[in-house]
């Protein structure tokens, strides 16, 4: 387990105006490996995400993807290098058929802009089929008259379709009822059997337990914790979530330093 | 492999899936019922519409089941059709455009402007024509750049359009009070009629390239491995579209008008034509996968690396270009241009034929042939209503209650498509 990490974050900071977001946050995810991102809300868990999806630039702080440092500039740098974000509102199109919106914005076309649609129906049966997605009667019906379950797992499909290493899911449980989350947390793992980098954002610490193979805790922008998922407890995480100390202290005084007891 | 999750293999996506169908009648029966209770009712209560106001009107209005009406009919449905099928594209994208009867009118102007002969600046009608539609697609791009880089609401931008381009009509022609238009390429486009054996021809390569294109579609799918669509609808289909092409050819070489035999008006093949071009273009290119997707979810669109704004820009620039066309034709219908055109009911008709073929308000949802078939229904009411005798005020009220109950229909239906999907 020493090998090196798909993505790497290297004191990440963040500010929006003079809310701290994210100081001097570490990450990693390797291959093959789900890691789970937690925290209470406004610990900078999405921040986190979208300064790797490059919808927001990191202020200081250094991204290592695959051992090289890499500037992501937007959401287009990051889907070159394989990272797709499947987001909690899922970007999905409901009067587009599965099909469609698997290939959304990336359609296979002739030189006349003439849609292959043949090719682009046989991909997705091959897709979906490869994750074990079996629960879509057919992939020519639109998104709308899909379950919630369903439809989350036509999104994670989606973004690993494209050849990508890294998925990240914001949340993709959070609508779902138990079957259908149990439906979910099964593609999450085939995921990383697959050899897929998957990094989890959820609130849901059963859906963290079922899956991750580590957590990363944080809470007010700051690292403070990382477990093994097999050498922890709920407990513990809880704990880590909702008073955890930093793991690290820095130039910037923090609002709870380490050492004080609280 | 096997985690949870995988217990239900068997039903899986793919090329098994829809291969066991039944066959024959039955099975077609079948199909069609299946469609029409999850709430996928396509064209058929239009259709079923249009069958029920023939039939009224014919027991009616002796004079309206005639071949020489069915012509006029086609005529008169050109141009609401062609501002119909722009309509189309708006609407999937969630927009609107008020501006497009005005635009209809800009388009005639010019053309009447261009083949103007006392004016020094005359050119080919046929030429006239193409500016015609340059100059509404100048004004489409100007107002879809400001609904889709500035932000202002496509309402107000075509309303402040419908306001700008009918006093652009009233300045420059309120001295003349009308242009004549004279040339015979512009005037064709409403009154040219094809020879009999042309008109055959016509129909025998509309139904060739259907044929075709459907079964190249057939090969493509089966290459892939793809599950083909069932059988017996697309045989269906291709008996429907040879029957509707070589019907209409025999109806319409059967008119007269004062004893002159008539013949398939180009006017019909125009309309024929752009309900092909736009359907291809609305179903099976990349541009007109975004239009749907844009008007679906639009930041779903956006986050797949679609520009918005272009496709926006584009749709705009259609909605008015087809505005030209249908203007072009609507002016040579009457042979003129003059002040009051593109006003009374043309804007609401082409928006209503449109939403009557079951294109959605709210974006997403819709295909052309539902604004070729919601432009007949309302010629065909309006035709009817005028050879009966009622006054314009029944015509008014009679499309008003036909829209409604369309409308009303869709909703159920959408309602019903939901409940049966979860």
């Amino acid at each position: 387990m020493t090998e090196t990490p798909l993505l790497e974050l290297r004191g990440v900071t963040k500010s929006f105006g003079s809310v701290q977001a994210l100081s001097e946050v570490d990450f990693e995810v390797r291959n093959g490996e789900i890691m789970a991102l937690v925290g209470d809300n406004g610990a900078g868990k999405s921040t986190l995400i979208k300064c790797v999806a490059g919808t927001h630039a990191a202020d200081s702080g250094e991204i290592l993807f695959e051992g090289k440092q890499v500037n992501i500039h937007g959401p287009k740098d990051s889907a070159k290098l394989g990272i797709e974000v499947v987001y909690q509102d899922l970007a999905l199109c409901d009067n587009l058929d599965v099909v469609q919106n698997m290939y959304l914005g990336r359609e296979a076309h002739d030189k006349l802009q003439r849609l292959k649609e043949p090719v682009m129906e046989q991909k997705t049966a091959e897709t979906l089929k490869s994750l074990a997605v079996t629960t879509i009667n057919s992939i020519r019906q639109p998104v709308a008259t899909l379950s919630g379950g369903q439809r989350q797992s036509v999104a994670v499909a989606k973004a690993v379709q494209w050849n990508s290493k890294l998925v990240i899911l914001d949340e993709p449980t959070a609508a779902l009822g138990v079957a259908q989350t149990e439906q979910v947390l099964a593609l999450v793992r085939r995921l990383g059997e697959q050899g897929l980098a998957v990094v989890i954002i959820s609130h849901n610490l059963h859906d963290i337990f079922e899956t991750a193979d580590r957590i990363t805790v944080l809470r007010l922008g700051r690292n403070v914790g990382l477990y093994e998922r097999r050498k922890t407890t709920q407990q513990e995480v809880v704990e880590a979530i909702t008073a955890g100390q930093p793991t690290k202290v820095s130039g910037i005084p923090s609002t709870a330093p380490a050492g004080a007891a609280s | 492999m096997s985690t949870a999750g995988a217990d239900v293999v068997g039903q899986g996506p793919g090329p098994t899936t829809e291969e066991e169908q039944p066959r024959g009648l039955a099975g077609l029966y079948r199909h069609a019922m299946d469609n029409v209770k999850s709430g996928n009712l396509g064209v058929l209560p239009i259709v079923l519409g249009l069958i029920f106001i023939i039939v009224f009107f014919s027991f009616k209005a002796t004079n309206f089941f005639t071949a020489t009406n069915f012509v006029n009919i086609i005529i008169q449905m050109a141009g609401t059709a062609m501002l119909a099928y722009g309509v189309v594209f708006v609407l999937l994208l969630g927009e609107i455009d008020l501006s497009i009867s005005y635009v209809a009118g800009i388009g005639a102007l010019t053309v009447a402007e261009l083949q103007n002969p006392g004016s020094g600046h005359q050119i080919s009608g046929l030429l006239a024509m193409v500016c015609a539609v340059l100059v509404c697609a100048v004004i489409g791009w100007g107002q879809g750049s400001i609904v889709a880089r500035v932000g202002v609401p496509s309402f107000v931008v075509t309303l402040a359009g419908f306001m700008i381009w009918q006093g652009v009509i009233l300045q420059r022609l309120e001295q003349p009070g009308s242009i004549i238009i004279q040339d015979r390429w512009i005037n064709y486009t409403a009154s040219y009629f094809f020879s009999h054996f042309a008109g055959w021809l016509i129909a025998a390569i509309v139904t060739l390239v259907y044929v075709i294109t459907v079964t190249a579609g057939i090969m493509g799918k089966r290459r892939a491995g793809v599950a083909i669509g069932h059988k017996g609808m697309i045989a269906a289909k291709m008996v429907g579209v040879a029957a509707a092409s070589f019907g209409t050819v025999a109806i319409c070489n059967h008119s007269y008008v004062q004893g002159r035999p008539l013949g398939l008006p180009l006017a019909g093949v125009i309309i024929v034509f752009f309900l092909v071009v736009l359907t291809f273009l609305a179903k099976r290119t990349t541009f007109g996968r975004h239009v749907y997707a844009v008007g679906g979810n639009a930041e779903a669109a956006r986050r797949a690396g679609i520009s918005v704004s272009r496709i926006r820009i584009l749709v705009f620039m259609i909605s008015s270009s087809m505005a030209a066309i249908g203007g072009i034709i609507l002016a040579a219908n009457v042979n003129s241009v003059d002040l009051n055109f593109g006003g009374g009911t043309l804007l609401l008709n082409s928006i209503a034929a449109a939403v009557i073929g079951g294109v959605s308000l709210f974006g997403g949802r819709g295909e052309v042939r539902g604004a070729f078939l919601g432009a007949l229904v309302i010629a065909t009411v309006s035709n009817g209503l005028n050879t009966a005798g009622y006054a314009t005020g029944i015509i008014y009220e009679v499309t008003g209650v036909i829209l409604l109950l369309a409308v009303t229909l869709d909703t159920v239906a959408v309602r019903l498509q939901v409940r049966s999907g979860r």
